[in-house]
């Protein structure tokens, strides 16, 4: 077992995931086959290899520094539009500070 | 109206000698893109007026005898994933069912400034997450070859709409082989092209290091002419490259006579199937163009399925943390503590394979696992990027096939997720790498399913992958 439920509830809960016990079963199941496959990696010896986080490519000048001028942007009524619940231009959430 | 065969060059004519306005075609082609529609769930929703209004601006232009663009008057699908301003863009999700965008993503823009005209929509696996679109909150998507198959995923509705006639172009996105699994079931051409060619500005995020906006089409130059018009730096994405952009559309019809292509031994070895016999034809056409085709090698391969479902997940579970109930349109009814709102939003808002994949990547990224899982898969990827620019110095594109089988059926392997994230083995290396790829069909099995031939060429080399896939279209036949 690479993945007990227990710790799926961990990661669960580190994720803000609601999940059911049934999901609970099933993702102890799936993630512990895929983990299975994933340790294939180890049968590289990657000493030595650097990590690439993104494509890197022989380009040109790529600095992506630009002048800094002010230009139109979103305005607090359109951010807002989408929100679940606002008022007076802000998001509101359940209360997270108790008197 | 042809729908099925409609291309860019039939509208562009059909404007010039007045045979029908942007505006009619507008209005003909939301009427018979709806009327269809029900059979395969390709689109989500349509926008009219929006479509109406784009079609009148070229109509404008034709009248006050300005260029009305490269795609004037052209009908065009857009994948959900991608956002249009002011036009519902829901990702396939139950999270983002009632999201209004603010903006227009960057490819979209430019191509409604080129005359193309948005007519919806369309469905996808939920936030591109899924190798044959049953992932929708929405209901899967048909393939109109064989409305009983997936059109494949993620971007299984843009496919099935331009294989449908639904829409002469359509754009998808694609992460570990979204736009070329589908274009590949559905027989249309499907480009990726090299990470950074089209700007991501607007797309909503999966894996940032791996996403990519790309076209589909009938026809490799209706392909080559939307990619043309979305390509090119975006000061709004910081990733996007300088590079400048070719005219793609000017070098298709170009001799490959000598041009080296290599066919990795890596992805045919095992492909034993009508797959392999269909690639193996495709290969002797090329030959017979002139290109010199012999055996290489990318000895990282078996690899990759393990490094992307790391580095996707991990990228994947970073990004999909902003749908929290707070700012996206979808909070769960229950209440509760803000951390109990959160999780229950979300529990109750994502599918299961975005479950599935979130947790992966939380738990790949979690303490103590860092190191051994996402660092490593990062090592991993360079080498198997290594594999292509080591290729790269004897071939000058690659050849291989796109998936190890042809659409099945729904269903069929929707209880299996490690055997479904096997099958995407052919696109994720590409992918990786970031390299250009495309898929363009090289004929039917016996049973009349599609298959694509996967072409992938150097970083910034989609004008060579182009020719070589229109040359192999006009000697095998568009559709093939």
């Amino acid at each position: 077992m690479k993945i007990t439920e227990q710790e799926v509830r961990y990661v669960a809960a580190l994720a803000n995931l609601s999940l059911s016990d049934d999901e609970v079963r099933k993702l102890a199941k799936d993630l512990d086959e895929i983990l299975t496959h994933v340790d294939k990696l180890n049968e590289l010896d990657t000493s030595g290899v650097e990590p690439m986080a993104q494509v890197l490519y022989d380009a040109e000048e790529t600095a992506t520094l630009r002048e800094d001028v002010e230009q139109p942007t979103i305005s607090n009524a359109e951010a807002m539009a989408n929100a679940p619940l606002a008022s007076a231009g802000y998001f509101k959430v359940p209360k997270v500070i108790e008197r | 109206m042809n729908w099925v065969e409609l291309s860019i060059d039939q509208v562009r004519a059909g404007l010039a000698a007045g045979e029908f306005s942007a505006v009619e075609l507008a209005e003909q082609a939301l009427r018979f893109a709806e009327a269809e529609n029900p059979k395969t769930n390709a689109y989500l929703h349509f926008c009219p007026e929006r479509a109406l209004a784009s079609a009148r601006r070229v109509d404008e232009k034709l009248a006050r005898g300005e260029d009305p663009g490269p795609l004037a008057g052209v009908p065009v699908a857009v994948k959900d994933v991608i956002l249009t301003r002011g036009v519902r863009t829901t990702c396939a999700s139950r999270l983002l069912e009632h999201y209004i965008p603010p903006y227009d993503a960057t490819a979209v823009v430019r191509l409604e400034q080129a005359g193309g005209v948005i007519i919806g929509k369309t469905n996808c696996d939920e936030f591109a997450m899924g190798s044959s679109n049953e992932n929708s909150a929405f209901g899967p998507v048909r393939n109109p070859v064989d409305l009983e198959r997936v059109p494949g995923g993620s971007s299984g509705g843009s496919a099935a709409a331009v294989a449908q006639g639904t829409a002469v172009v359509a754009l998808g996105s694609d992460t570990g082989g979204s736009i070329r699994q589908p274009a590949s079931f559905c027989g249309v051409v499907g480009v990726t092209p090299t990470y950074g060619r089209v700007s991501r500005y607007g797309l909503t995020a999966f894996a940032s290091s791996l996403d990519h906006i790309g076209p589909f089409a009938r026809n490799v130059k209706d392909a080559a002419t939307l990619l043309e018009v979305i390509a090119g730096r975006d000061e709004k994405d910081a990733t996007s490259a300088f590079a400048p952009v070719p005219r793609y559309t000017e070098q298709l019809d170009g001799s490959v006579k000598g041009m080296r292509v290599g066919l990795p031994k890596e992805y045919f070895a095992g492909l034993s199937n009508e797959t392999g016999e269909l690639l193996w034809k495709a290969a002797g056409v090329l030959k017979e163009l002139g290109c010199e085709v012999f055996e290489i090698s990318l000895p990282h391969t078996e690899y990759a399925i393990a490094c992307y479902y790391i580095i996707c997940t991990a990228e994947a579970s970073s990004n999909l943390a902003r749908y929290d109930g707070v700012r996206y349109t979808t909070r769960s009814a229950e209440g509760g503590t803000l951390t109990e709102m959160y999780r229950k939003t979300r529990g109750e808002g994502f599918g299961a394979e975005c479950k599935r994949r979130i947790m992966l990547g939380t738990y790949v990224l979690s303490a103590g696992y860092y190191d051994a899982y996402y660092l490593k898969a990062q090592r991993v990827r360079t080498l198997i990027y290594q594999d292509f620019l080591r290729a790269f110095e004897q071939v000058d594109a690659v050849v291989a096939p796109v998936s190890p089988f042809p659409a099945f059926k729904l269903g069929e392997k929707m209880d299996d997720p490690l055997e479904m994230y096997l099958s995407d083995i052919y696109t994720i290396t590409g992918s990786l790498a970031g390299i250009p790829c495309m898929s363009v069909p090289c004929g039917k099995t016996t049973g009349g399913l599609p298959v694509g031939m996967q072409i992938l060429a150097r970083h910034f080399a989609e004008a060579d992958m182009l020719r070589l896939g229109a040359a192999y279209e006009r000697a095998a036949g568009a559709g093939a």
